[in-house]
């Protein structure tokens, strides 16, 4: 599998580590045990499209969002963490044309 | 072993063949089983023996019947052999060698004479699911049947005392791979270098050509012209006897490459950008009774015997032929000599009975009733589509009634095929298919280069420009020829010659409920043994469809899976090429013939031969140990105290520069992550420490804290740990010793307390820095050095510290020290489910923090009493260390483990680190500990961890 970091490239699979699905840590003053377990340790773990987070460990160490289909393992996009989700249908001109805002589109 | 003279001399070699692979003027000589045997160069060890007119080379797996050649390729399931001290050898593909020494395998006592073929007495006991009904029960018999089993499994001999072989490793970027190098892939690869790309041709057999090979002279000019082309592309690379074993998602690759010199394997890792999968048929064996007898081939084999190797396959043939190219074996066998006395046309109707004979075949009885004396029966009854590498691709395979085999449906982009395994067709025809397959494939891979490298943020610009590819165009579609469909002539005869599976075996299974393929797959293990369905699965689908009454193509197929061929774990281990760590001192210590530690990556002195004599010398006077794997990280900004409070359970704001505090870290899940010190260097220079082994974790802790969690906080984080050889200076007269180095620090304790860091300059090295913390319990400074001087630094320690008898200690003394002193290792002491107030942290948990990583767990355990806690026991008798792991019990239950245990040379007695239930954590309670040999020790709780100096006065000194 080749998986497109948004700093380096498409890289092969084995220079990443798999962080997991995207979530939002819970506010730890109000979180009821229930919510921050689940935020802990469930995962959706659709057969399709899941939105999760990559390291790059043997290249330029970032961490990154991607969309990833469980299925076919194809990448459709990948980003900063910090950066906002590029709407599914833009995603090819993003690749075209955005270089700076380092959205890429991926191969699988 | 001696060899007698050769038996025989190669009678059966033919004259002189047109295609011919054997070098007639290159004679040589080997051993089968003990007595020489004569062969040509380019001989396979098994056409060199059937040149001599062997023809048993093996015995079967579960009925030990005798088995020869079937189709004289790789694939032979009876011509597996042991070659010196590698088994399982492929006899039908491995060329033979001067001096090899090759052997039969699964025979005992003798090729000939085998007792275990008495299971063919008893093979009612052997039959369906054999394995899963005999050996269940009772339990206690399991070793006895282990031992029995193993004697009668076919796997060959593996020395123990082996050389060790050379295994290479090879990381390809081509553009096209073409996985077989048959007519089919040799147009492709021509046409896709053509078209611009860097191919990669990779073919099983020693010799591009296919089956053009044993063609007749038209199909050897076009294989000359073919490999003429090949030669002269730009940009093909040619693997002989290798083949593409696996591929995995984004076209990658496992091609295992075996023509090398001096290297025994090669594993190639390639990242294809487009595959054309072109393997050819392979074509398939007949099931009627007595088919596995010695003498009976498929027509591919007696073409290959014939044509490759020249030698002449038998005395009297009858042939069963229901295609064109079972009709050009009758004819090879003509020239050959072999008298034909019987074809049976599988186009006409009915077909073949059975054959029989002792240790070969005898007669064939056919199905019109005649009965027809031979020594050689050749079918050529049909195709199998190898279809691995397709099913991989995610591909499912669906059958052709009128071709009666499977042919690829549905393909990703990347994946192309070509030749046989596409459609029929004539020569021609299928090469300007697989031309136009080429150059798709070729112009796929171009596309799919302009895509990645519009994905590389630092060069898109560069190479945005290209124009576009041109368009695609649709690719000629392949006729599809009728053949008849023929699989079996009755309820007998062997479907897997390898697992000695037969008809009757499936029929079995599929009356005792077994009615899906691949139930009946593991059940009857049919198709897994070596050839790994290649000749079996057909034929094992269309007797499971008729014994359940459905069609071939509802009955469906199994998934070929990785690998594609059996593979060596040798090619797969690859190289030894592992990556070592070990400090600037590493010299001193092989030198000092420390015992080496492998902790993770790095290597470092366990001991220097005297663990306990480290331990006194650190207690007494001064010791020096190298802790240089210490996780190590530069912080620099305003708000490291912002990332300290939020990484770390305890508080962190007000720590002074100059100051150093211990710290422990938590995941969000509350458990014990890492501990270490950290220290203010200057007003906005921090060094934090983690343990050797969790540094790498740390570091990526951080990071994801910094990355995703809090962008904002202005904070560099640079990891030192090898920038910086660490040693730490223990003992009462530590301070005496470093005196003697540091220039301009005042070591006095009210200059340079307990828990305070220095910078300053040590044996003349500047931009040390050493602070004083006390993981020994004795008085104690813990150098960090420019790692260019760590050895230096190291030789003055023990220089001028020679008259304090300075000492070096290993590992083990300072885990017996720190154990001594009750200081728990993380991972040693906690698991994965020790969360901080377990761990008897909860003195540094700083709840009153609003925020920090596991906050919340720890929270609701501070609340809690039902945890297993860290105590310090000792056992009632001294002298017994209860070893790690041994498990404390009340009653029947378990209630806590020993994390950690020593022989104290200080205290003269064991000690030990443990968990207990909380019923046991009072100090005082006696529990009892269960050793490994079932004895039971006690033990009593201590009122702290630490075991010596509790109050900690000698480390403040
Ligand atoms: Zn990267």
């Amino acid at each position: 599998m080749l998986l497109p970091c948004p700093w380096c490239g498409p890289r092969n699979a084995s220079e990443f580590r798999y962080v997991g699905e995207q979530t939002v840590r819970p506010d730890p003053a109000t979180a009821d045990p229930a919510e921050w377990r689940s935020y802990l340790y469930m995962e959706s773990n659709p057969a399709g499209w899941v939105a999760e987070n990559w390291l790059h460990r043997a290249g330029c160490r970032r961490y990154f969002a991607a969309e990833r289909h469980t299925v076919t393992n194809q990448v459709r996009a990948t980003r900063p963490p910090d950066a906002e989700a590029a709407p599914a249908q833009h995603a090819d001109a993003a690749a075209a044309g955005r270089a700076g805002e380092h959205v890429r589109e991926g191969r699988p | 072993m001696t060899a007698v003279s050769a038996r025989t001399g190669m009678t059966l070699r033919l004259e002189p063949q047109p295609g011919e692979v054997i070098d007639r003027n290159r004679p040589l000589e080997f051993t089968w089983n003990g007595q020489r045997f004569p062969a040509y160069h380019g001989d396979t060890i098994v056409s060199a023996l059937a040149a001599c007119g062997e023809r048993i080379f093996s015995r079967s797996f579960k009925y030990h019947r005798p088995r020869g050649l079937l189709s004289a390729s790789f694939l032979d399931p009876g011509c597996t052999v042991q070659v010196g001290d590698e088994p399982n050898v492929r006899g039908a593909h491995r060329r033979v060698e001067p001096g090899m020494v090759v052997s039969a395998q699964n025979v005992w006592p003798s090729l000939r004479y085998d007792v275990k073929s008495v299971n063919q007495v008893v093979g009612r006991f052997l039959t369906a699911g054999f394995y899963y009904k005999t050996f269940i029960k009772p339990q206690r018999l399991w070793p006895a049947y282990e031992r029995v089993l193993r004697r009668f499994s076919s796997g060959g001999v593996v020395a123990k005392d082996s050389a060790h072989g050379y295994y290479d490793k090879r990381y390809a970027h081509p553009d096209v791979v073409v996985a077989g190098g048959g007519p089919a892939g040799m147009a492709a690869a021509v046409a896709a270098a053509e078209a611009g790309a860097a191919v990669l041709l990779v073919e099983e057999e020693y010799e591009l050509g296919g089956h053009l090979r044993w063609g007749d002279a038209g199909q050897l000019e076009a294989l000359r012209e073919l490999r003429a082309a090949v030669a002269a592309a730009p940009g093909v690379e040619v693997m002989t006897n290798s083949v593409v074993n696996g591929r995995y998602d984004g076209n990658w690759l496992g091609i295992v490459q075996r023509n090398l010199p001096h290297v025994v394997e090669r594993l190639v890792k390639a990242r294809a950008k487009t595959l054309v999968v072109a393997p050819g048929l392979i074509e398939r064996p007949y099931v009627f009774e007595g088919n596995d007898l010695p003498g009976v081939m498929l027509s591919t084999g007696v073409r290959r015997l014939v044509n490759l190797h020249a030698v002449k396959p038998g005395q009297r043939a009858v042939v069963l032929s229901a295609n064109p190219e079972g009709d050009a074996a009758i004819d090879d066998l003509a020239r050959a000599g072999v008298e034909v006395a019987k074809v049976v046309d599988g186009r006409r109707g009915p077909t073949i009975q059975r054959a029989t004979g002792s240790r070969g075949v005898q007669a064939v009885e056919c199905a019109d009733g005649t009965v027809v004396d031979c020594d050689l029966l050749v079918t050529a009854v049909g195709w199998t589509a190898p279809t691995a590498l397709l099913n991989m691709a995610g591909d499912r395979p669906v059958y052709s009634e009128r071709a009666a085999r499977f042919l690829p449906s549905l393909l990703p982009d990347d994946v192309l095929v070509a030749g046989g395994i596409a459609g029929d067709g004539p020569l021609e025809q299928l090469t300007e298919h697989a031309r136009a397959v080429g150059r798709e494939a070729a112009g796929r891979a171009a596309e799919t280069a302009r895509s990645l490298c519009a994905g590389i943020p630092q060069i898109a610009e560069r190479r945005a420009g290209p124009p576009d590819p041109e368009p695609a165009v649709a690719l000629p579609e392949l006729p599809v020829e009728d053949h008849p469909a023929l699989f079996f002539s009755g309820t007998r005869g062997f479907v897997d010659f390898s697992e000695d599976v037969t008809a009757k075996d499936l029929i079995a299974a599929a009356e005792e409920g077994y009615d899906s393929i691949e139930l009946v797959k593991r059940y009857t293990t049919v198709t897994m043994g070596p050839s790994q369905g290649k000749l079996e699965t057909v034929n094992a689908v269309a007797v499971l469809a008729a014994a359940t009454g459905r069609t071939i193509a509802e009955t469906g197929t199994t998934v070929w899976r990785p690998p594609y061929a059996p593979i060596t774990l040798g090619a797969l281990a690859g190289r030894i090429f592992e990556p070592v760590r070990h400090s600037p001192m590493q010299p001193w210590h092989e030198a000092a013939g420390a015992t080496p530690l492998v902790a993770g990556a790095w290597i470092r002195p366990d001991s220097y031969g005297d663990p306990a004599g480290e331990v006194r010398a650190v207690r007494s006077g001064v010791g020096i140990i190298d802790v240089t794997p210490l996780g190590k990280f530069d912080l620099r900004g305003p708000d490291v105290p912002e990332l300290l409070n939020q990484l770390y359970v305890n508080k962190w704001s007000r720590l002074d520069v100059g100051s150093v505090r211990y710290g422990v870290m938590c995941a969000e899940d509350g458990v014990v992550l890492d501990d270490g010190v950290t220290g203010r260097l200057a007003e906005d220079r921090y060094i934090l420490t983690a343990t050797s082994s969790g540094a790498a974790t740390v570091q990526e802790w951080i990071e994801s804290w910094l990355q995703t969690e809090r962008p904002d906080w202005r904070i560099h984080v640079t990891p030192v740990t090898t920038a910086y050889a660490s040693i730490n200076v223990a003992g009462p007269r530590s301070r005496e010793l470093l005196g003697r180095l540091v220039e301009d620090v005042d070591l006095a304790n009210e200059a340079f307390p307990y828990m305070r860091v220095r910078v300053g300059r040590i044996a003349g090295v500047d931009g040390c820095f050493m602070w004083r913390i006390g993981f020994t319990g004795e008085l104690s400074y813990e150098l960090h050095v420019p790692a260019s001087h760590g050895l230096r630094v190291w030789e003055a320690l023990l220089e001028r510290g020679a008259d304090l008898g300075v000492r070096p200690f290993g590992v083990e003394a300072q885990r017996i020290l720190r154990l001594e002193k009750g200081h728990f290792i993380v991972g040693q002491d906690t698991d994965g489910l020790t969360q901080a107030y377990g761990a008897g942290l909860g003195w540094a948990v700083k709840l009153d923090k609003p925020d920090f990583a596991g906050r919340t767990e720890l929270v609701w355990q501070s609340r809690r009493d039902d945890y297993f806690r860290l105590v310090g026991l000792q056992p009632v008798d001294g002298s017994v260390v209860p070893p790690e792991a041994s498990q404390i019990v009340l009653g029947r239950g378990i209630a806590g483990r020993i994390t950690s245990s020593r022989m104290s040379p200080t205290l003269g007695r064991s000690i030990c680190l443990g968990f207990v239930a909380p019923s046991l954590t009072g100090p005082g309670t006696q529990v009892t500990v269960r050793l490994p040999d079932g004895g039971e020790v006690a033990a009593t709780v201590m009122p702290q961890h630490a075991h010596f100096d509790p109050e900690g006065t000698r480390q403040r000194g």
